[in-house]
Order: structure tokens, then C-alpha cells, then sequence
């Protein structure tokens, strides 16, 4: 009788020992400030205009903040968070626009228009040098406006000419 | 009665611009002197009629008049005088005005100079100011009127009018409502005065280009005589930039000084074209090239101030639809328009004969690199501009969209966000274009310059900054982008302290001059040339403070009970104690002590706060703010936990080198009063003779 109850209390204490550390498995501890502003840097406060979720001092950015830790709370990843954020909130969420439909243009202006003002210059510049060749031969059309700057350089090499010699 | 005053002294001021725009025009084409001078006693009056309306403001809003809207809106019974003062442009209706009494008084300066040489371009310029300062004086009479006052009917309905409606009387508030709390700081009191200066300052360039083109006279006279102006502006225009990011530094409590808000990049975008037309307007003054390129950055910059002012100013940042909620958006839209067609077309009348008087004769020539300077500008401009206009553009093709059912897939109209990644992504390599242009581009000569000449002179300086590569590699820095940086500033101040010294030291051999003498004989020789330097060293010194907080900023967050230690490097913060109490100007405010160490070591206290304003219901969040060259710490006291005296939450930022931000401004300061300083004629005459022009090589 005493063994039974012996082999009673032990499986008791062993049931009740996996069940502690079940439950203390399936306890994940709180996410740091630190965990949570490093996603909501990233978000954009839906009512605010231009300030990322991690610093809006408002209340309805503290409950998304508090969202954010939930769901990290929940095994969330990053992407996840900032997935469902983008399909509660819309795309204004995010601090760029995702690269879709129209939005392409967002990124594709800017390169574009740098590339034609590079190609503008480059055609100018060749055309400019061109008849320069002929020019040459006439250097005093060539001749800047007499200015100090010029004069300065000038000025300096022959200094620096006077210091070679001595 | 004082706002009769006002309002009546804005209304004639109205009309002597309107008459002083005709007679300057009629003048002109007549080619009446009397008529012209009419225009310009005109100009001169709207200087004493705009400082009325403006000191009329200013007593309404000292003196607590709340039934006048404007000062029930931005100012409050415990607001303290200087705050009264200077909400002058702490609201709309205001600051509207406020651009209006500037501009008067930096054209009235204009009108003083001596016209003797330029007299053909006096009317144009009166005509110019007066129509843009028109402008601005029907949007504060007809739409933003910093006088409509509160009636209320015998009903007890309270409407808002100029004018007593009839059987009203004027409805008096007990108290106004004050100035948000955010602009109650230094920086956000001289912020917005700077960044007019330097707004209204560039209308006057504008207005010469436009008077040079009008008249046909458009050989450099006009960049000639407003070279100050422009430099004035720009500075102006840099000050007011850089005050509005130590504000936010200091009172926005994100750690950070820019945001890439299009609020800061409609102030910035006329900086970037004006500092391009700064750079370029020297190759046409010393090569009589790009004048028709000149004339293109003048007008753009002219019609990006008014822009600016219009993004911040008609709502339409925030919706598309609060643009067209009231008039001043569409109003803008007009003028800006308007400006734009007129000064284009006269531009291209005047075309051909902007053309380039020589060519660019090589690729390292000092005028190729310059235009290669101004490409990167108008890079960095066009990124900004389309980053600030897309999220506008796509809303309102998503209004067109929803009419249009085949398009209503591609146009969906939902709001986007373009915020600081794009922009640090799409700018940073041509800032960095832009800070290697700036180290060789002075070295590189007019007309002529080879990949030689120009090696010869790098070189040094070039093997000097591959040592600060190396010192930081052992240092153990291991950022690419980090070294990339720095190795650019080390190049850049490099080669401009080694121009200096070059020179220096030429005089000193060949005259025998103290090195020290030689330096200041040389920088007063040419102010211009050598002012610019510094202005580069000052940028250098800027850069270094941007590379430390973008590239090396780090933050932690944690609340913490008293006597609790919270981490972030070599810092650790103790919460010592939070006292909170209410004061008589309608604050609460709660003030933690925290001591800060430095690798164990106390090296002082500092004060986080936050001050609830009752009034407004708002919290504003002041850092406790350890500032050193070698970095800052930053300290605030954030309310995600409810604030109590046994535990609070703090959140710490470590922000390297940010210190040479701020000190890298005095320097440019500096650099711009050297440039800008008057020179004598005389000595400039001395030199041209002194030496035969064989310059070419």
C-alpha cells in the first residue's frame, strides 16, 4: 500500500513537473522596448503625417506600439508585423512605397532624369570640344575675362616659379 | 480699432504696390525718368505701410486681444512677451504677412543702391517685387487676414468677419489658445525669420534676371550686381535650415535633427538650386559661358521659394483635398504657374543671345567640374522633389482613377508614405559625389586644366587621406560606408587647408612675410576664392557630424525603477529621483534626475523632462542632453509607461560626432561674411595689371 501510494505521488510530482515546465515553455517572455522600437522605426504612424511609430508621443501610437508587442508576443516575425500593418493601415504605413503598379515611378524618375542630364552634359561637352580644335589657332578668342582669380593663380605659380630658382 | 488700423494700412499698401508695378512698367516703356522714380518712391513707402500693418499685429497680440482670431489663435494670457511678440509668425495669417514686411524691406534696401550704371533695370526690378509682393498682400487681404475679428449676433451665434456684421457686436474670448508648444523654443523663434530672409532675399536676384532679360542686357552685369544678394540669401536660407534641425533636435525628441519631412525639403529644395546657381554664376562671370543655364537655376529657384512656401502653407502635404478646401492653394498654384510661363518665355526670347561667348575646352577644366557640381544639385533636387510630390500625385490620379473604370486598377489612390529611406538611399551617393567634387574642383583651372596638372596638385593630399583610411582600419572601424566618408572630408579639408598653405607659403618666400601675415594678406587679397574655402571646410566639418549620427547612432529603451541602471555602451544612466509639479503658465511638468557614467565613471547629471501644456493637451518631450566633439548623449523621458516617481521610462540615444554639425556652421558663417565682405576696387586693379594675362596653358 505504501509503494502504490509512493508510485502515486511520483507520478503526481512528475505529471505536475512537465506540466510547470509545458507551461513555462509556452511562456515567452515580454518583448524589450528595445525588440518593439526597432519595428515600429520602421512604420509610419497612420494618423500622424511623417513620424515614425517608435517616437509619436500620441495615444493611438501607443496602442500600436502595444500591438507590435503582442503580436511579437505571438511568435510574430518582422515581416508579419509589418505585413499586417500595410493590410489594416495601407501602403502610406511603410516609409516607401512598394514597388508596384504605379508606384514603379517613385523609383524609376529620379535614376531616369539623373541619367538624361548625364547624357545632356556628355553631348554638350563633346560638342563644345569639337570645334574648339579649330578655334585653338586663334587662342585670344579663347582668352577669359581678365579676373583676379585668374590672376591669383597665376600669381602663384610664379611665385612658387621665383621659390624653385633661388 | 488698431486692427482698422492695420487692415486699412494693408489695403493701401496694396494699392501703392499696384500703382507702383503700372508706373514702372509704363515708365519703362515710355522711357519716363519721373515716372520710374514714382515707381520707386512706391517701393520705398510699402517698407513704413507693411512695418503699420506688421507693429499692428504685434500690439494686438502683446496686448491680448483675443477677439481679433488670429491672436485667440497663437497666443494665450500666460504666454510671456516675447512669445506674444514674435507669434507674429507663429500662424498662417501671419507668417503670410510677415514675408510680405521682409520682402518690402529687402527691395526697399535694393532701392537705395546707387542706379547710376543700371538704371534700365530699376523699373524691371520694381515691377518684378511689386508683383510678387502683390501676390503676397491678396493672400493676407483676401484669403489669410491676420485681422478678422469674433462677432457675435444678438442670438448668440459667433461668426468670424473684417467687418461688423450688421446688429453684432465684437465677441471678446476670455483667454486665446497659445502657440503650440512645440514652436516654443529658441530655435523655432529665429528659424522661420532666417529662412525668409533667405527666401525673400532670392526674389531679388530673380527680379535682376528678369530685368536682364526684358532688357536685352544680359552680359553679367546682373549676377555682378547681385552676387551679395545671392550670397546673403543663401546664407540666410542655410541658417533658417539649420535652425529648424537643431529645433528638432532639440524639442522633437526623436534623437535625430532631419527627417526628410517635406516641410524641411520645401525649404531645402531652393537652397540645393540656389546653391547650384551660387557655383554656377561664377563660370559665366569668368568664362561668359551657361547664361542661358543660369538664367534656368534663377527662375527655378525663385518659383521653389514660392513653392515652398505653398506646400507648407495650402494643406495640400497633408490631403489633396484640404487644397482645395480653402483658396491660398489654388491661388499658389496659379501664381506659380503664371511666374513660370512669363519667365520662361522671356528666356526663351532672349535665347540665343544667352549664348556661351567660349567653349569648354577640356574635361577638367574648373567650368567642366562646376557643371558636373550643378548636375549633382539638380540630382539631388529632382530626388527631392519627386519624393515630395508623388504621394500628391498618386492621391489625385487615384481621384482621376475612380472615374475611370479601366484605369481604376492602376491609379488606386491609396496614400503612400516616401520618407527617409528613399531619400538617404537615392541622395547619399551624390552628396558624396558632391563632397569629392568639392575637394578638386578649386583646383582645377579656368579654360584649362588636364588630368595632369590636376594629379600634380592632388596627389599630396591624396596620399595623406589614404593615411586616415588606414588609422581608421587599425582603429578597427570596419563600415564601408563609415570609411567612404571619412576618407572623402580628410581628402576634401586636405586639399583646401594645402590651397591655403600653398599660397601662404609663396608669399611668404617671396616677400618674406610672416606665415601668419601671408595667410591674412591673402584671404584679404581675394575674400572671394578664399571665403569659399572655408565655406568647403565648413561643409567638411558638417559632413563629419552627419556620418557620426547617421552611420553610428545606437538607442536603447527601458523603464526603470528609482535607483534602477539602464545601459547603452560605454554610458550607464540611474534613475535618481522624478519631481513633478504644476506652473503658473499652465504647464505640468515632470523632471527626472539621472546620473550619467562613463565606463563606471560619474561624469555628471542630467534633466529629461516633459512639459504637459494643459491648454493644448499636449506633451512635449525636451532631452537632458550631454553634448561633447566626441558625441552626445541623449537622454529623454518617454511616457510609454504612465510617468510615477518609482519607476519611469527613459530612452537613450548615443549620437557620435554630432557636435561638429553645429560647430561646422559657425564655420560657415564665417566663410560666407569673409566671401561676402566688400573689397576695394583698387587692389583688384593692381593685381589684373601686375601681371600679363598668359594664363592659358
Amino acid at each position: 500500500m505504501a509503494l502504490k501510494r509512493y508510485l502515486f505521488a511520483i507520478v503526481l510530482a512528475l505529471l505536475l513537473g512537465f506540466l510547470v515546465a509545458d507551461a513555462a515553455s509556452a511562456q515567452q517572455p515580454t518583448p524589450s522596448d528595445d525588440q518593439v522600437n526597432a519595428i515600429a522605426k520602421q512604420l509610419y504612424c497612420p494618423v500622424c503625417e511623417n513620424i515614425p511609430l517608435d517616437v509619436c508621443p500620441t495615444t493611438a501610437c501607443a496602442q500600436w506600439r502595444e500591438l507590435i508587442r503582442q503580436k511579437l508576443t505571438e511568435g510574430w516575425n518582422e515581416q508579419q508585423i509589418k505585413d499586417y500593418f500595410v493590410q489594416q493601415y495601407g501602403a502610406r504605413v511603410i516609409g516607401t512605397p512598394p514597388p508596384s503598379g504605379i508606384n514603379w515611378l517613385v523609383y524609376l524618375v529620379p535614376p531616369v532624369a539623373i541619367l538624361a542630364g548625364v547624357y545632356i552634359l556628355y553631348r554638350a561637352f563633346r560638342s563644345w570640344k569639337r570645334p574648339l580644335a579649330e578655334v585653338d589657332i586663334q587662342p585670344t578668342s579663347l582668352e577669359p575675362p581678365a579676373e583676379t582669380d585668374t590672376a591669383q593663380d597665376e600669381y602663384i605659380r610664379r611665385m612658387e616659379e621665383e621659390v624653385r630658382k633661388r | 480699432m488698431v486692427a482698422n488700423l492695420g487692415f486699412g494700412t494693408l489695403i493701401i499698401t496694396f494699392l501703392v504696390t499696384i500703382y507702383g508695378a503700372i508706373a514702372a512698367f509704363i515708365g519703362a516703356r515710355r522711357n519716363s525718368p519721373a515716372l520710374v522714380d514714382s515707381a520707386r518712391n512706391a517701393m520705398l513707402l510699402t517698407f513704413p505701410l507693411l512695418s503699420i500693418t506688421a507693429l499692428s499685429v504685434i500690439f494686438l497680440l502683446v496686448n491680448g486681444h483675443f477677439e481679433v482670431k488670429y491672436v485667440a489663435d497663437v497666443s494665450s494670457k500666460s504666454m510671456p512677451f516675447y512669445l506674444r511678440l514674435t507669434a507674429l509668425w507663429g500662424g498662417q495669417a501671419g507668417s503670410l504677412l510677415f514675408w510680405s514686411w521682409l520682402m518690402s524691406a529687402f527691395v526697399s534696401a535694393v532701392m537705395l543702391r546707387k542706379w547710376d550704371r543700371d538704371r534700365e533695370f530699376l523699373p524691371w526690378v520694381i515691377l518684378v517685387s511689386m508683383i510678387t509682393l502683390a501676390f503676397f498682400l491678396i493672400l493676407s487681404i483676401f484669403v489669410e487676414n491676420p485681422f478678422v475679428s469674433f462677432w457675435q449676433s444678438p442670438t448668440g451665434n459667433i461668426t468670424v468677419s473684417m467687418f461688423q456684421p450688421a446688429g453684432s457686436t465684437l465677441f471678446f474670448p476670455p483667454d486665446g489658445n497659445g502657440l503650440n508648444p512645440l514652436l516654443r523654443h529658441p530655435g523655432m523663434i529665429i528659424h522661420p525669420p532666417m529662412l525668409y530672409l533667405g527666401f525673400v532675399a532670392f526674389v531679388i536676384p530673380y527680379a535682376f534676371a528678369m530685368a536682364a532679360l526684358i532688357t536685352g542686357r544680359t552680359d553679367d552685369r546682373w549676377i555682378r550686381i547681385t552676387r551679395r544678394w545671392t550670397l546673403v540669401a543663401w546664407i540666410f536660407l542655410s541658417l533658417g535650415l539649420v535652425l529648424g534641425a537643431w529645433w528638432a533636435y532639440d524639442v522633437l525628441g526623436w534623437g535625430g535633427y532631419w527627417g526628410w519631412d517635406p516641410v524641411e525639403i520645401a525649404a531645402f529644395m531652393p537652397w540645393l538650386t540656389g546653391t547650384a546657381f551660387l557655383h554656377s554664376v561664377m563660370i559665366q562671370e569668368k568664362r561668359g559661358m551657361l547664361k542661358q543655364w543660369n538664367m534656368v537655376l534663377i527662375i527655378l529657384t525663385y518659383d521653389l521659394v514660392i513653392f515652398g512656401t505653398f506646400l507648407t502653407r495650402s494643406g495640400v502635404l497633408s490631403s489633396v483635398h484640404a487644397f482645395a478646401q480653402s483658396a491660398i492653394g489654388p491661388l499658389f498654384f496659379g501664381f506659380i504657374g503664371l511666374t513660370f510661363l512669363a519667365s520662361f518665355s522671356l528666356l526663351s526670347r532672349r535665347w540665343n543671345d544667352l549664348k556661351s561667348e567660349v567653349e569648354i575646352s577640356s574635361w577638367f577644366s574648373r567650368e567642366a567640374l562646376f557643371l558636373l557640381n550643378n548636375l549633382l544639385f539638380m540630382g539631388i533636387f529632382i530626388v527631392c522633389f519627386w519624393g515630395v510630390i508623388f504621394p500628391i500625385i498618386s492621391e489625385a490620379l487615384g481621384i482621376v482613377g475612380q472615374g475611370v473604370p479601366g484605369l481604376a486598377g492602376i491609379f488606386t489612390g491609396q496614400k503612400v508614405t516616401v520618407g527617409p529611406p528613399y531619400y538617404e538611399r537615392a541622395t547619399a551617393p551624390l552628396f558624396a559625389g558632391l563632397l569629392l567634387l568639392m575637394g578638386v574642383a578649386p583646383l582645377s583651372a579656368w579654360g584649362s586644366s588636364t588630368s595632369k596638372t590636376l594629379g600634380r596638385l592632388v596627389w599630396k593630399p591624396f596620399i595623406a587621406s589614404l593615411v586616415v583610411i588606414v588609422a581608421l582600419l587599425l582603429g578597427g572601424m570596419r563600415s564601408w560606408p563609415a570609411i567612404l566618408g571619412f576618407w572623402l572630408c580628410s581628402f576634401v579639408a586636405f586639399i583646401t587647408i594645402y590651397e591655403f598653405w600653398r599660397a601662404a607659403w609663396a608669399r611668404h618666400q617671396g616677400r618674406g612675410e610672416n606665415l601668419l601675415r601671408a595667410l591674412w594678406l591673402l584671404v584679404g587679397k581675394n575674400r572671394r576664392r578664399y571665403g569659399g574655402y572655408i565655406i568647403h571646410l565648413g561643409i567638411v566639418v558638417m559632413a563629419l557630424g552627419i556620418i557620426g549620427i547617421e552611420l553610428f547612432q545606437t538607442e536603447t529603451q527601458g523603464t526603470i525603477p528609482q535607483g534602477g541602471e539602464l545601459n547603452l555602451g560605454k554610458y550607464t544612466i540611474r534613475f535618481d529621483k522624478l519631481s513633478v509639479w504644476d506652473t503658473n503658465d499652465g504647464r505640468n511638468i515632470a523632471l527626472a534626475d539621472v546620473s550619467v557614467y562613463k565606463g563606471g565613471k560619474f561624469i555628471g547629471q542630467l534633466h529629461p523632462r516633459r512639459d504637459y501644456y494643459y491648454e493644448s493637451q499636449q506633451p512635449m518631450t525636451i532631452a537632458g542632453l550631454r553634448s561633447t566633439p566626441e558625441d552626445d548623449l541623449y537622454v529623454l523621458l518617454v511616457d510609454w509607461q504612465p510617468l510615477s516617481t518609482s519607476a519611469a521610462t527613459f530612452k537613450i540615444y548615443h549620437n557620435p560626432l554630432v557636435w561638429w554639425l553645429w560647430f561646422g556652421v559657425g564655420v560657415l558663417i564665417f566663410g560666407t561674411i569673409v566671401a561676402a565682405w566688400p573689397s576695394t576696387e583698387r587692389e583688384k586693379v593692381v593685381i589684373t595689371r601686375s601681371v600679363p594675362e598668359t594664363s592659358k596653358a
